[in-house]
């Protein structure tokens, strides 16, 4: 049981990540891989500001404007240098590696005994149910947030310009800018990941964030999945099911370990669900 | 009013391919004039629209709107001016999105698109007028994606999009070359009764003959990058359609 609500804290917080994905790959149509690093980025930044006993309300904005600085880069190359998208985010992942290990002086930071966002308020003396509600609410505001931004007219521009850019250019939406804005909003979500996994389990490493990106790319087709079979069209409630979607990863892959698959196949074993996820819904649709 | 003056565009400029798609071209079209424009395929007739839209930018000359200097302004800054409407019903529009919400987007092109929810109810009963206009029985379905009405249903909300918002200039590029005959003569009556309406100044690309006889107050020929015939309005109210056929043989 105890497996299942670690998999269940690990999927919320995997939620922004998932988002991330979700306004990168579904509304702006773009395959960014900066994922990888501004993960990795968002827990250093957390782990090192921790260590020099920064506030919540001091690391959150900076985590923040670090994953979306990362994000604006991969925009940047994108759009102004007119680069492929999946290179641009390969180029800036790879020099995040660096840039990740200057920030957190070496590969890994231990965070014992710290004060962290799981010890900021409690709501319950079970510090993994403290965990849950910590994680439900913070993942509720940002789900709000985002939502909201997708209803507003500039919301409307950015998910015009993944669907028609010439008809929001002729519209007088600049979309280079869209798009910069964009994959800053999603690298930005994905640092907040980075943010939460970091609290979580206790430490950051260099090495958390490979990978990462499937996790919110499965979580996302997931989603998807679920989405076009229900024909939603409600914001809040994709995003909802974006959540679920990252919910249901990670107790598939609690489910994979507690079947008995050695952890060091787990990356295999993530591609592998992954695949069926994404292969299934097109091979039984070509024998209907 | 629009002045293009010495336009030239050259595409693959030193390359073995080189095209001169516009050569040296001059042309004044007056406030409320609506343009046609024939020539056979590569005659320049989209790349001069390109040129207007600022979708791509001339090798040299200058443009100008209402006396301003746009030559060097991207398409998405010259939108306070122009509407424009795609041969591809697909390009106008945003299929993932609702009517209603490319509605909004299309009343915002010359404004700032902000951090408001812009779609309330005021907004969707004055779109929905709008659309009853055209008869089609749409007014009913504007949450409905726009992706999932026939490319003729599309191009008249498109028309009808452009002019949301304040709207000198319509552009039409082939707009009814991808429909059936009659969705392609809802769109292009549609059009010519805003551009009367509205008194809009018009350009009209188009290879369906008939269609450059009956719309419009002056026709224009493109042929290799240059204006071949140019008529006004009295010398084209007495042309004949033949005529116009004569021009292609």
């Amino acid at each position: 049981m105890y497996f299942y609500l670690t998999a269940l804290l690990l999927g919320l917080s995997f939620g922004c990540l998932a988002f991330g994905i979700y306004i990168s790959m579904k509304i702006f149509n773009i395959p960014d891989i900066t994922t990888d690093g501004s993960y990795t980025l968002g827990g250093a930044v957390t782990g090192v500001m921790l260590i020099h006993d920064q506030p919540t309300y001091i690391i959150l904005p900076s985590v923040i404007a670090a994953g979306a600085v990362a994000g604006a880069l991969t925009g940047i190359i994108h759009t102004k240098l007119k680069i492929n998208a999946l290179l641009a985010g390969i180029l800036v992942m790879t020099a995040l590696y660096s840039v990740n290990l200057a920030v957190m002086g070496r590969s890994n930071l231990p965070l014992i005994n710290l004060p962290t966002l799981f010890s900021l308020i409690s709501f319950s003396s079970n510090t993994d149910i403290n965990a849950f509600w910590i994680l439900s609410a913070f993942v509720v505001i940002i789900i709000a947030i985002i939502g909201y931004l997708l209803k507003t007219d500039l919301g409307l521009a950015m998910r015009a310009t993944g669907n028609s850019e010439s008809m929001v250019r002729a519209l007088g939406v600049d979309t280079d800018r869209m798009k910069i804005l964009g994959l800053a909003i999603a690298n930005a979500l994905t640092a907040l990941s980075g943010y939460q996994i970091t609290q979580y389990q206790g430490f950051a490493d260099i090495s958390m964030g490979i990978g990462v990106v499937i996790t919110g790319l499965g979580s996302v087709i997931i989603a998807e999945t679920v989405i076009n079979w229900l024909h939603i069209t409600f914001v809040w409630a994709s995003l909802a099911l974006v959540l679920g979607g990252a919910v249901i990863f990670q107790l598939v892959l609690a489910l994979t370990l507690s079947l008995g698959v050695d952890a060091n196949y787990l990356k295999a074993a993530t591609a592998i669900f992954v695949l069926l996820i994404v292969g299934l819904p097109r091979l039984t649709r070509r024998a209907a | 009013m629009i002045r293009l003056t010495d336009i030239s565009k050259t595409f693959n400029k030193g390359q073995p391919n080189e095209v001169m798609a516009i050569d040296a071209l001059d042309l004044t079209i007056a406030a409320g004039e609506y343009l046609v424009i024939v020539g056979s395929n590569g005659s320049g007739k989209s790349t001069l629209l390109n040129l207007v839209a600022g979708s791509i930018l001339p090798t040299s000359g200058t443009i100008n709107f209402d006396g301003e200097d746009v030559t060097r302004l991207p398409d998405h800054r010259r939108s306070k001016w122009i509407a424009r409407v795609f041969q591809n019903p697909l390009s106008g529009t945003a299929p993932d999105l609702s009517i209603i919400d490319n509605f909004r987007l299309a009343a915002l092109r010359t404004g700032h698109k902000g951090l408001r929810i812009g779609v309330n109810d005021v907004f969707k009963a004055r779109v929905r007028e709008k659309i009853a206009t055209l008869n089609m029985g749409l007014e009913i379905k504007t949450g409905q994606l726009m992706g999932s009405l026939s490319g003729g249903q599309r191009q008249a909300l498109t028309l009808l999009m452009s002019v949301m918002d304040d709207c000198n200039i319509l552009l039409l590029d082939e707009p009814s070359a991808a429909l059936d005959p009659r969705s392609a003569d809802i769109v292009m009556r549609t059009a010519d009764s805003l551009i009367k309406q509205f008194n809009l100044t018009a350009m009209l690309v188009t290879h369906n003959l008939k269609d450059a006889y009956t719309y419009g107050n002056r026709i224009i020929q493109m042929s290799e990058g240059k204006v071949l015939h140019d008529l006004s309005a009295e010398q084209k109210a007495g042309l004949m359609q033949n005529d116009l056929f004569g021009w292609f043989s």
